[in-house]
């Protein structure tokens, strides 16, 4: 059992106010990732939950525990919280050989010469670094010093494994093969791990819950299908995805019964109750943003009822698939096409969509409105 | 330290402030870099700010013997002493005229010394002169001498009988040359000039690497002649690197004892900081501290000034530090004569002064510059009485070998001691970046940098020649113990004036070791002194080595910071030569100053071929 929880964390360098009201549960087995763009605070909740960063303000609790208290200026030394952390860089101990490495913890800990044999190997064998047990760091690939930083962490079987951008210096190749390799790690060992990364293929294909960071505030926590399908703020659903999420202007009308009409040069649509969120406190009628991803929209050639027309405005072919550029009035649009398509330039085209894919954004508070039936 | 003795706070409770504040004395108290800035900020004032400000106290008080003169009794607020330095029938003799010396002294030196290292520079750096390996090496020699041997060198060609009682070398060749280049002002220029021009060719040349030679190219191909180059372009740009080294070594040159000692005191040319060994000699103390102070000032206010000229232009310092590939310039016709200048100068300057010394110490009696008059007398010979008071050589002489072992005790501790603390300070100013203590310990560790030698002599003197204590509750507490006469002085203060060196190279080393490799140590639940010693000190050992060595040469070869200190029981090798300077054993000196030449030498070269050092740093 290990559950963390973060209450009301805040944290200031100076007069710099990094982290903002920080409140997030990791409960036990989790895969956590901590997400954002560089400098908004992923990598400081961190290093605050390893406890080399002291908040000024707030209650960290692990299984229960307060190890945190900053109203009464208490911090639990980090080496006795029972977390283990992985570096960016890695910080392998140049001078120490890659037993001796791995060894350390153990040691420190005054644990029996015969154990620490059989863990530190155990711990090697796992990470498939075994034959390089009497190597320095220096005399390693990036890929097998990774192997090595992981083995370390996961040697002494803490409660909490905390990964600092671990993939982040190795080439594209490896990268998607130490994927694999952690999240099967997370699987055998069931241990709570954080994840702190800028990549949001490896957030959505990795996690089990994804937080996202901007300027120091939590956006959303959702697990990554979620956070995908049905982003809780423009900010969000812009950072998330690749091609891009398009944006349509629209106006939206409350009706009635509880519904509301999005009209946008992508045709009128009305949206159902049970899927809209927070529309109580929302005047009659009030600008929308509409959110398509590009892979929830098809082409065709020939006109429909439901189909809007487009021009087509460039066409990027990549093999798996095609990204085809449009014009749809004043707005450019993405539609991304599974296969390989091919049209002319400025060749008018009919785009459709399901309207219980898209997303609807209130466009003044940024804030997710209409949601999708998630698939 | 356990989790039970710190007091937690479960969940649910309430809030504490009890708690809380016993949170914050244990987390301040149990932070190991608090713990050791506190510690060496309480040294640092002991032993840098307090003997200053001693030094300050002693100049407004009637000392003992004074009461009358000073019309006041002992220990009352007087301006007696500072109005006799400036302003009495005295002043002339005793401030104004060894200062206005000292001023002609450190300007001519300063200016010769980066006229002469700026060409040197230049040919190294920039023309294509061959053989630079052996000339480079050959400018920085007279550095690594100490310039007191090089002192001694001068007087063993340029003595007289008029004054040296025996001729030199010159007079030998019946080349007698004049008294005013024998002894005084030119010689102690000459000689601090020979000494000083390899620091501002270190200086100058490490500007002119970093230019990049495109820029003087770019010149070429707009059709400016090499000279208007070099005067438009060239010269401007090395500028803030040659202000600065006429700065430094003005400010050098002015509180350098030895040298104006060997050379000047015979004739009674006085500069301030051989007045100020005088001052200390007659025991008016207080004056001598006055004239440390003055000295102090001025080298300070110079350092100072030099530091704002840096920190404002060093952008021209680091133009084009990437891919400088440079194209020497071409001497042409003139490639030659300069070679036969160098070589005539370096083995002038560096190679005969040596050759000379040496050859001296084997010569029975002085002067005599023939075959027969050769003896090893002076170094193996046991004691006639007849000659210099019965002395014996000095490989005989149980002096030597007390002296020899003196200064090996004394630097092999000092440095150590001065190695270690640099590198405490060297964590300290690198963990605490941006810090105010981490500021505050860089500061105060860099404030001997600001006091001449002698003059940072005089102020231990001051501080440590009679017990100092304070009575409180009826305890008395002693704040600075007696040390005048113990190798307990000599180890301090080599260690505190050596500290700017020690921890820049201490800083160096430490931002080497990324904190996350201690972090990395923290999460495994390793303690401060765990990490360090099983994570930092093994990290750290190979600039601790080089630091060691660094400032194991600049202790050895030291004779202006402790001439004022050391006793009979702790005389040290160049106290020792200096002594038989003094008493005309001149042989004996040589013989000594040979000796430190080659172990210093030796020193040098172990380093840099061991270690890769490069010791010039340290200069």
């Amino acid at each position: 059992m290990s559950r963390i929880e973060l209450k009301h964390i805040d944290k200031y360098y100076g007069k710099n106010h990094v982290l903002k009201d920080i409140n997030l549960v990791a409960e036990d087995g989790d895969f956590l990732t901590l997400l954002g763009p560089s400098g908004c605070g992923k990598t400081t909740t961190l290093r605050v939950v390893a406890g080399l960063e002291n908040p000024q303000g707030g209650d960290i609790f692990l299984d229960g525990k307060n190890i945190v208290n900053a109203k009464e200026n208490y911090f639990e030394e980090p080496g006795k919280r029972g977390m283990d952390l992985v570096f960016q860089s890695y910080a392998l101990w140049p001078h120490m050989t890659v037993y001796d490495n791995v060894a350390f913890g153990l040691v420190v800990k005054k644990t029996p010469k015969d154990e620490i044999r059989s863990k530190v190997m155990n711990a090697l064998e796992r990470m498939r670094i075994a034959e390089y047990a009497k190597r320095y760091p220096s005399e390693l690939s990036g890929g097998q010093q990774q192997r090595v930083a992981i083995a370390r962490s996961i040697v002494s079987n803490s409660k909490i494994l905390l990964l600092d951008e671990p993939l982040s210096n190795l080439d594209a190749k490896l990268r998607i093969e130490m994927r694999s390799e952690i999240k099967r790690l997370h699987h055998d060992l069931g241990t709570t791990i954080l994840y702190v990364t800028h990549d949001q293929v490896e957030a959505l294909t990795m996690s089990t819950k994804i937080a996202i960071f901007f300027d120091g505030c939590l956006e959303q926590v959702a697990p990554p299908m979620e956070l995908y399908q049905n982003p809780a703020s423009l900010k969000v659903a812009d950072f998330i995805g690749n091609p891009k999420i398009n944006f349509i202007d629209a106006t939206a009308k409350k009706n009635a019964e509880g519904t509301i009409t999005v009209t946008s040069p992508m045709g009128t649509f009305e949206a159902k109750k049970e899927l809209l969120v927070g529309i109580d406190e929302l005047p009659g009628q009030f600008d929308a943003i509409l959110g398509i991803r590009p892979e929830k929209l098809t082409i065709q050639t020939e006109p429909a009822d439901d189909a809007i027309k487009g021009t087509v405005y460039s066409v990027q072919p990549a093999g798996s698939e095609t990204i085809i550029t449009l014009k749809i009035g004043d707005s450019t649009i993405l539609v991304k096409d599974l296969g390989i398509k091919n049209f002319d330039m400025d060749q008018t085209v009919y785009v459709r969509y399901s309207h219980e894919k898209a997303n609807v954004f209130h466009k003044e508070s940024g804030k997710l409105i209409k949601k999708v039936i998630l698939d | 330290m356990s989790v039970s003795k710190r007091i937690l706070a479960d969940e649910g409770k309430p809030y504490s402030k009890a708690r809380k504040i016993g949170n914050v004395l244990k987390n301040w108290i149990t932070n190991p870099y608090n713990v050791i800035v506190l510690i060496s900020i309480i040294l640092l004032f002991a032993l840098v700010v307090s003997p200053l400000l001693d030094m300050i106290v002693t100049t407004f008080k009637v000392g003992p013997k004074d009461a009358s003169r000073a019309k006041a009794p002992v220990g009352e607020l007087t301006l007696y002493y500072w109005q006799r330095l400036f302003n009495s029938m005295i002043s002339k003799n005793m401030l104004y005229k060894p200062l206005g010396h000292s001023l002609l002294i450190a300007a001519c030196v300063a200016s010769l010394s980066v006229v002469l290292g700026g060409v040197f520079a230049w040919l190294m750096v920039r023309s294509d002169i061959p053989g630079k390996k052996w000339f480079s090496l050959g400018i920085v020699i007279p550095y690594m001498i100490p310039s007191w041997i090089q002192a001694m060198a001068w007087i063993a060609i340029f003595k007289t009988p008029a004054i040296g009682g025996n001729p030199g070398f010159l007079s030998y060749l019946n080349i007698v040359p004049p008294d005013w280049l024998s002894y005084g002002p030119v010689a102690i220029i000459i000689v601090l000039t020979i000494h000083y021009y390899a620091y501002a060719y270190i200086l100058i040349s490490g500007a002119l690497s970093s230019i990049n030679s495109e820029m003087e190219e770019m010149g070429e191909m707009l059709g400016a002649s090499k000279m208007l180059i070099l005067r438009k372009i060239t010269f401007p740009l090395v500028m803030p690197a040659a202000l600065s080294a006429f700065i430094l070594i003005f400010s050098k040159s002015i509180g350098t004892f030895s040298v104006p000692a060997y050379l000047g005191l015979k004739v009674g040319y006085y500069t301030i900081s051989t007045m100020l060994y005088n001052m200390i000699g007659q025991q008016q103390t207080a004056i001598a501290y006055g004239i440390s102070l003055i000295l102090i000032s001025i080298a300070a206010i110079l350092i100072l000034a030099n530091q704002l000229i840096i920190g404002k232009r060093k952008s021209f310092a680091t133009i084009g530090g990437k891919g400088t590939r440079s194209n020497p310039i071409p001497l042409g016709k003139s490639k030659a004569p300069i070679c036969v200048v160098l070589v005539v100068f370096i083995l002038t300057c560096v190679l005969m002064p040596m050759v000379l010394l040496f050859i001296q110490s084997l010569m029975l009696k002085l002067g005599d510059f023939s075959l027969s008059n050769l003896t090893l007398h002076y170094w193996i010979g046991e004691g006639i009485s007849d000659i210099y008071s019965g002395y014996p050589g000095i490989f005989r002489n149980p002096m030597f070998y007390k002296c020899l072992a003196n200064s090996f005790k004394i630097v092999i501790v000092a440095s150590i001691l001065a190695t270690l603390t640099g590198q405490i300070i060297g964590y300290i100013v690198s963990r605490g970046r941006g810090t105010f203590s981490g500021h505050l310990v860089e500061q105060l560790a860099f404030i001997p940098y600001l006091i001449p030698s002698i003059a940072f002599g005089a102020m231990y003197l001051s501080l440590f020649s009679v017990e100092k204590s304070v009575t409180i509750f009826g305890q008395k507490i002693v704040l600075f113990p007696a040390l005048y006469g113990t190798y307990a002085l000599l180890f301090l203060v080599s260690i505190v004036k050596n500290m700017p060196f020690s921890s820049r190279s201490g800083s160096a080393n430490m931002l080497q070791i990324s904190t996350e490799l201690e972090e990395a140590g923290r999460i495994k639940g390793a303690g401060f002194m765990y990490r360090l010693r099983k994570i930092i000190l093994p990290l750290s050992r190979s600039g601790f080595l080089s630091g060691f060595l660094l400032i194991f040469v600049a202790v050895f070869k030291e004779l202006d910071l402790i001439v004022l200190l050391v006793s009979p029981e702790t005389q040290t090798l160049p106290f020792l030569t200096y002594s038989f300077m003094n008493n005309n054993y001149e042989q004996l000196a040589d013989a000594s100053a040979v000796l430190m030449f080659l172990i210093v030498f030796f020193v040098y070269w172990f380093s840099s071929k061991i270690f890769k050092t490069d010791l010039t740093k340290s200069m």
